[in-house]
């Protein structure tokens, strides 16, 4: 505020309303003047600064039970009383201006109904293990492992080392579970009943710790005794049909199990989700299996540790408890590191990222991002709200002086507008609820794996979280709109309505066009670049084909057998074997040793074991050397082919890549020889790096693929002469075959539906702002045709016309063209982009195509306005009078 | 601190308004009171005992005559009631009833 001579400085506005708003009337004026009398004084002793700073202090330090305002009684009675007034008012504005009613409720309902969708997501996600009756005093073990070259792994899993020593040694822990997953095989009930099976193992204690209720057996032995098997009903019905499974035996491979118990069938929404349980004692006792021995310190990526307190626990102590731990079994590890900390069972489903999760887990990204946009939607519709009512606020200000003179309070008026905006969100909640109810079966359609993660169900408390979104959403569309017209002088507008300042707030509503258009043009410029970076994605160039490979997983089967089996398929022409499918996203990684002159050099490398029709299938190219050589075993594997990186890695050449071809390398203590080196290919995804890779030769992979060239157009035929020839070699488990391109596809699914989401969300976010433009555009036209006829009988031109009434909008958008494009540009060039390695620049086409998209849009929404404005007969507008 | 009891700053502001007789409103109470006392007397605690000692009873207030200081608000002028005017007697006899029975070298030396 400036300060001139002729006026002295005054204390700060917002304080002493702030002291007008809370405090009793009739203390209010001599503790003004007081504190006037103060800052007056203080003004001639001290800076304005601290004066004003003083009497802040004060109004605040004013707010005392003594001097605050008592509700008034009397007031709430009337609102009361007069709702039904109210609702009358309402109703009729709402029939007489149908345009602007269709537009805000329609608005509203829209954007709520992202609204709702949202809500109803975050509910279930929220709802995640509220079965679990300890669920606030259970807590799980997280491990973090540093390696020798400084790289941090932060896991969920640990060891089952660290489970039995919590509970020997650390005491305040009631009791103490272990999990340990990996459990596949074919569950075998009879000669004719085989059936694949996924199962966990669980100790005992299982049961204490989790509240998953049997429905046959004694959870406090059911898990007890090596191979016992408990299964849920649906497993059970699965295995056993109609008859009784209690103490039945199931064969999983050489070993009998015996059904100890039935569980009742597991909530959906619960973060750990099994098929069967297995007691722990069962994998106890067999041999150590591949990863190192099963009670290793070291052995931290399968097992899981869950853990109950008693109420009051001291977190502390444990956590001391298991840093000691840590610290006494790390002396025995070589250069490595393993700490375990505590995370409480309901930060586990929207907690932070860890590897190997157990079950469902939503970065919290996800949600501040669907909940981001809700937010835009609603603002966006609430702006139209407040826009229109303030710009026709003409009509009603008449009603308003009458209510006033009779007797309505500030406050009434306030009462009576915020009442009505939130019976037109309430209005509006019932569209968006129908909408929701459709949005929702195309949500979860989205992408299959959504669907598993919530159900997104109506339940009472939903609906009430409903209603209070519509409360919420009417207050704040309608907050504006009340204040202003509680402001209305009522002597002014009796006497003369258009000495209203309608157009005092066009600053206000400016800005509010600008920012619904600044949003929607964002949202559109990110549509179109997310789009085409997944396109680029799926057609970036590999570096090798993957045209018309049909991807077969081997599920246990010998490789030859099948082979055999497919070749005498016509539309078959080429058959390979590789471990694993690269590009995919999945890596497996081993080291690598190169000795040069004696300096020895060893580095991780990716690998995939393939065979001798691999490469020529894929059609990967040699920069130097050859394929491998057909040979039946793969026990003295002596030759790999490498990838161009690895040469540069190691330094193996200087300057040929024929140079490399013959030099030997130790990858698992096994000597090979360099054959090949291919160009450089994709083997992780786009936001990794190409990195050294190698080749391996394996003629047989029964936990891998068989990669089939298909040559025919016909697929559905060759499919199912392929899944014949697959009956012929495995009776239990159904054909897994895909194509490669469509595996590319779902390796990339998380962008498509980004894009599916945030192209939707644009979708509407353009809707609404179209239409709040188009309302305001009417009714600027409307008010000004007396001055477009003046204008006309005066001479001007259509265009002419056009263009001034027209040129208000332009500018405004124009603005947040120049505010949206270069936000979005430095979005996703400095932040979102720089995530992926090889990506696609951001071009200057899609940029332009928002921005014309948009702009065609309102073109055409204030041309056809202006337009019917500038034809209308000057004469008969100017009659009417 | 309800009845008719009156604390030690209460009995202060009290009789500061008695001895402002026709001045005594909020702001010049404060300063009688810094003036005599020496120690600041803060606006929002004055203002919390006199609204007391109002509920109590003890003192009566009036609006004043709006004038330009002030942002063109009016005072309010306190006057001390009949029965503030007992209850203020009542502990100057207390203090001198107990003054009295003090025997004299008790306090001398300290003083």
């Amino acid at each position: 505020m400036k300060t001139t001579a002729q006026k002295p400085p005054e204390p700060p506005r917002w304080a002493r309303n702030l002291l007008r708003w809370y405090c009793r009337p009739d203390l209010l004026e001599d503790l003004e003047g007081d504190m006037n009398e103060y800052f007056e004084r203080n003004l001639k002793t001290k800076s304005v600064r601290r004066a004003r700073w003083i009497y802040i202090l004060d109004a605040l330090k004013f707010f005392r039970p003594y001097t605050i305002r008592k509700p008034e009684f009397l007031n709430f009675f009337i609102h009361w009383l007069m709702l039904g007034s109210y609702f009358k008012t309402s109703r009729r504005s709402l029939v007489r201006n149908k345009l602007f009613s269709f537009i805000n409720i329609i608005g509203l309902a829209v954007s709520m109904s992202v609204g709702l969708l949202v809500i109803a997501f975050l509910a279930d996600l929220f709802s995640y293990d509220q079965f679990q009756e300890k669920r606030h005093r259970t807590y799980r073990i997280l491990t973090r492992n540093e390696s020798a070259d400084k790289s941090v792994m932060e896991l969920a899993s640990t060891s089952l080392k660290a489970g039995f020593k919590i509970r020997e040694t650390i005491p305040g822990v009631e009791d103490v579970t272990l999990i340990r997953r990996g459990f596949y095989s074919d569950a075998k009930v009879s000669d004719e009943t085989i059936i694949p099976l996924e199962a966990t193992w669980a100790d005992p204690s299982f049961f204490k710790v989790f509240t998953f209720p049997l429905l046959k057996g004694n959870p406090a032995t059911a898990l007890k005794e090596p191979y016992s098997l408990v299964i849920t009903e649906k497993t059970a019905r699965k295995l056993f049909g109609e008859t009784e499974p209690m103490g039945k035996t199931v064969r999983f491979d050489t070993l009998n199990y015996t059904v100890t118990g039935i569980l009742k069938e597991l909530p959906k929404l619960s973060h750990i989700r099994f098929e069967a349980l297995i007691s722990l004692a069962s994998t106890l006792g067999q041999k150590a299996d591949s990863d190192g021995g099963i009670m290793d310190w070291n052995n931290i990526f399968q097992n899981y540790v869950y853990l109950t307190v008693p109420e009051n626990a001291n977190l502390q102590a444990i956590q001391a408890g298991l840093d000691k731990l840590s610290a006494a079994e790390n002396t025995r590890l070589d250069r490595q590191k393993i700490t375990l900390s505590l995370q409480p069972m309901d930060k586990i489903v929207l907690g932070g990222r860890f590897s190997n999760e157990i079950g469902v887990n939503i970065p919290k990204a996800v949600v501040w991002t669907l909940v981001g946009l809700a937010l835009v939607v609603i603002l966006s519709a609430c702006f139209n709200y407040t826009n229109l009512s303030i710009a026709r606020s003409m009509r009603r200000s008449r009603e308003v002086g009458i209510r006033k003179i009779v007797g309505a309070l500030r406050g009434h008026v306030l009462g009576q507008f915020l009442a009505e905006s939130v019976i037109i969100s309430v209005m509006a909640l019932v569209f968006s609820f129908l909408l929701f109810l459709v949005l929702r079966t195309q949500f979860l359609a989205l992408a299959p794996p959504l669907a598993e993660v919530v159900s997104l169900e109506l339940s009472p408390r939903l609906i009430l979280y409903f209603l209070l979104l519509a409360v919420v959403v009417g207050l704040a569309a309608g907050f504006l709109p009340s204040l202003f017209f509680s402001r209305i002088q009522a002597v002014q507008v009796l006497k003369d309505a258009s000495s209203l300042k309608v157009f005092r707030h066009v600053n206000l509503r400016k800005a509010l066009i600008v920012i619904q258009y600044t949003f929607s043009l964002i949202f559109i410029t990110a549509t179109l670049i997310g789009y085409k970076q997944y396109r680029g994605f799926l057609s970036f160039d590999l570096g090798f084909t993957t045209e018309n490979i049909l991807n077969i997983r081997m599920q246990g089967n010998k490789s030859s057998l099948l082979k055999k089996e497919l070749a005498e398929i016509p539309a078959v022409n080429q058959i390979a074997t590789s471990s694993m499918i690269t590009s995919l996203g999945s890596l497996y990684g081993t080291q690598m040793k190169y000795q040069d002159k004696g300096a020895q050099d060893s580095a991780m490398v990716w690998q995939n074991f393939v065979d001798e029709n691999y490469i020529p299938l894929h059609r990967h190219q040699f920069v130097a050397g050859t394929n491998f050589k057909n040979h039946p075993t793969s026990d003295n594997e002596t030759k790999v082919v490498v990838n161009e990186q690895v040469l540069k890695r190691f330094h193996i050449i200087k300057s040929q890549p024929a140079e490399a071809i013959g030099k030997q390398v130790t990858i698992d203590n096994k000597t090979m020889t360099i054959v090949g080196v291919l160009k450089d290919f994709h083997y992780g995804t786009m936001d990794q790096k190409i990195e050294p890779t190698v080749f391996r030769y394996s003629a047989d992979q029964p936990g891998g693929y068989l990669n089939v060239g298909i040559k025919s157009e016909d697929y559905p035929a060759a499919l199912s002469s392929i899944e014949e020839a697959w009956r012929k070699i495995d009776k239990v488990h159904p054909l897994k075959a895909v194509f490669y391109d469509e595996q590319l596809e779902e390796a990339y699914k998380q962008f498509e539906v980004m894009v599916k989401v945030i192209g939707f969300i644009t979708f509407l976010a353009i809707c609404i702002a179209s239409m709040g433009l188009f309302g305001m555009v009417v009714f600027t036209t409307e008010t000004r045709l007396k001055e477009i006829s003046i204008r006309k009988v005066l001479g001007a031109s259509e265009r002419g016309l056009i263009f001034h009434l027209s040129k208000g909008f332009l500018v405004l958008l124009l603005i947040a063209t120049l505010i949206a494009l270069p936000v979005t540009y430095l979005f996703f060039d400095q932040f979102v982009l720089t995530k992926f390695v090889y990506h696609q620049p951001i071009g200057l086409s899609e940029l332009l195509m928002s921005v014309l998209v948009v702009m065609a849009l309102a073109f055409l929404l204030i041309g056809s306005q202006t337009l019917k404005a500038a034809r209308s007969n000057p004469a008969k507008v100017l009659k009417s009078e | 601190m309800k009845g008719t009891n009156l604390g030690e700053f209460e009995e202060l502001v009290l009789l500061t308004i008695a001895a402002l007789i026709s001045d005594a409103y909020s702001v010049a109470i404060c300063d009688e009171l810094e003036k005599y006392t020496g120690r600041a007397a803060k606006l929002g605690v004055v203002h919390a005992v006199l609204n007391r000692l109002e509920e109590k009873g003890l003192v009566k207030s009036r609006m004043g005559e709006a004038t330009n200081t002030r942002g063109g608000k009016r005072k309010r002028y306190y006057e001390v009631t009949h029965a503030g005017k007992v209850a203020l007697t009542r502990s100057k006899e207390v203090r001198e009833a107990l003054w009295r029975i003090i025997p004299g070298f008790n306090l001398e030396g300290s003083v």
